[in-house]
């Protein structure tokens, strides 16, 4: 096997550059900011509030709504403004990535808004979104059992890499990229998982710990970032 | 201050000798945070205080709230919660006509109130104490109901400088919403300000004497 070199000489359990930042809306009841090296998502909290229209309303629990955005400039090619089916995907499955963790029940009648957005895309924008939208939730002061963080893994040929770029992403040689986003807990549970292309099950189990590793490291600056936002105001 | 920031699902403090408070939860030996915010430990209760995030109602808390709508026997009011808020036609010490409770608050008209009861069904308002009740004339002002304490200082030290100083009468709402009424324009806008002064400042210790000390430079 020929020996794979990063486009951007990163080592293979290495992250992109990671900034984090709470508090940047003003209007909004929380938010936050997350960069993965270009990557960089915004996520903005509002509520609980009333959910309207009202036979949305689920009396026994709150509920959660997630939707994720790329914005028109986000990308070399201008993209088409609005929702589309990526983004209501992406948008759910960031739902079901948040919702183990958020305690919701305590709002009955009540939901919560979480508004995602990708400033610039290069790669791993749900994953900056999911990161971003945990730290937004904090700073709103909701409810929660821990934090999430979510990082993806790739494959390039035959090797496993932390945080994929665009440019990895497209890997064509060999056997091809494969993409896997995956969410931790701040316990190291699994909260969400995807995966596009093909991988044996001895090598996923080695993504799976690899990505437990980096998310570590993420929920650290996340923490960190949410501590520095009291700091700053002290 | 010593009081250490903390994020969700960090463990706080570990023993079976402490009580989990408001924003905590007991798991195995240790007790975790379940919100963002500083802990404040007191006699063995570790609780959290929240510092930033939407306006929760509590019961006894005294809110400023609007008229959003009016009701066969009562007005809806938003106090900036989740829920709106009920106050009851009964509340109203007069005999009020059922088709004209228009007489006694409109539609957008500011009132200050007591929450008395919550249940599934909403939340109960008061208005059956001295001081509350419509707001006829001053001046409203928001802040972030996270700083409300601090406005208000310790056993209302603060509030009482402030009405000193500056001559007006202050009503602060656990929702934020501040009423200033004084004699003149002049002296509400004085009283707004230290207000803003005291939400920029709000981590400083010793705010009362920085207050005190802001009010003689404004001299």
């Amino acid at each position: 096997m020929t020996t794979i070199k990063r486009p951007d000489g990163r080592k293979f359990d290495e992250l992109r550059k990671i900034e984090a930042k709470v508090g940047i809306i003003p209007n909004a009841d929380g938010s936050a900011m997350f960069s993965f090296g270009d990557t960089i998502a915004i996520a903005a909290v509002y509520g609980p509030k009333k959910m309207h229209p009202q036979h949305m309303q689920n009396p026994e629990k709150g509920t959660l709504r997630c939707t994720y955005n790329m914005l028109s400039f986000s990308v070399t090619e201008r993209a088409r403004p609005g929702q589309n089916r990526r983004s209501q995907e992406i948008g759910k499955v960031t739902e079901w990535a948040l919702s183990p963790i958020v305690l919701i029940d305590k709002y009955p009648n009540n939901v919560v808004d979480v508004h995602i957005n990708i400033i610039q895309a290069n790669a791993s924008t749900r994953c900056a979104g999911i990161n971003a939208a945990a730290m937004a939730l904090a700073h709103a002061g909701i409810p929660m059992k821990g934090m999430v963080s979510s990082v993806s893994i790739g494959k390039l040929d035959k090797q496993l890499v932390v945080d994929l770029c665009k440019k990895e992403e497209d890997w064509e040689e060999g056997e091809g990229a494969t993409d896997i986003p995956i969410t931790f807990t701040n316990e190291g549970e699994i909260t969400h998982m995807q995966l596009d292309g093909k991988i044996t099950q001895k090598q996923l189990k080695e993504a799976i710990e690899l990505g437990r590793k980096a998310c570590k490291e993420i929920y650290e600056i996340q923490k960190k970032a949410l501590k520095d936002a009291v700091d700053e105001e002290k | 201050m010593d009081r250490k920031a903390i994020t969700p699902g960090e463990l706080i403090i570990e023993g079976e000798d402490y009580l989990p408070g408001e924003g905590t939860e007991k798991r195995g030996k240790g007790i975790y945070a379940q919100k963002f915010g500083l802990v404040e430990e007191t006699n063995k209760l570790i609780r959290i205080i929240p510092l930033s995030g939407t306006y929760q109602p509590r019961r006894g808390n005294v809110v400023i709230g609007k008229v959003e709508n009016i009701n066969f026997n009562g007005w809806i009011i938003d106090i900036g919660a989740p829920e709106n808020g009920f106050l009851s036609l009964m509340e109203v010490p007069r005999y009020v006509n059922k088709d004209a409770l228009e007489e006694v608050m409109e539609i957008g008209d500011m009132v200050v109130a007591k929450i008395w009861n919550m249940n599934k069904r909403g939340i109960d308002l008061s208005i059956k104490s001295r001081g509350f009740g419509k707001i006829d004339e001053g001046m409203i002002i928001r802040i972030n109901p996270n700083k409300v304490p601090r406005v208000i200082g310790k056993e209302g030290s603060m509030v009482s400088l402030i009405k000193d100083e500056t001559g007006c009468n202050i009503t602060v709402g656990q929702n934020g919403v501040i009423w200033i009424q004084g004699d003149t324009i002049e002296k509400e806008l004085l009283a707004k300000e230290a207000i803003m002064f005291i939400t920029e400042n709000c981590f400083v210790s010793g705010l009362t004497e920085e207050v005190k000390k802001w009010f003689e430079n404004k001299k």
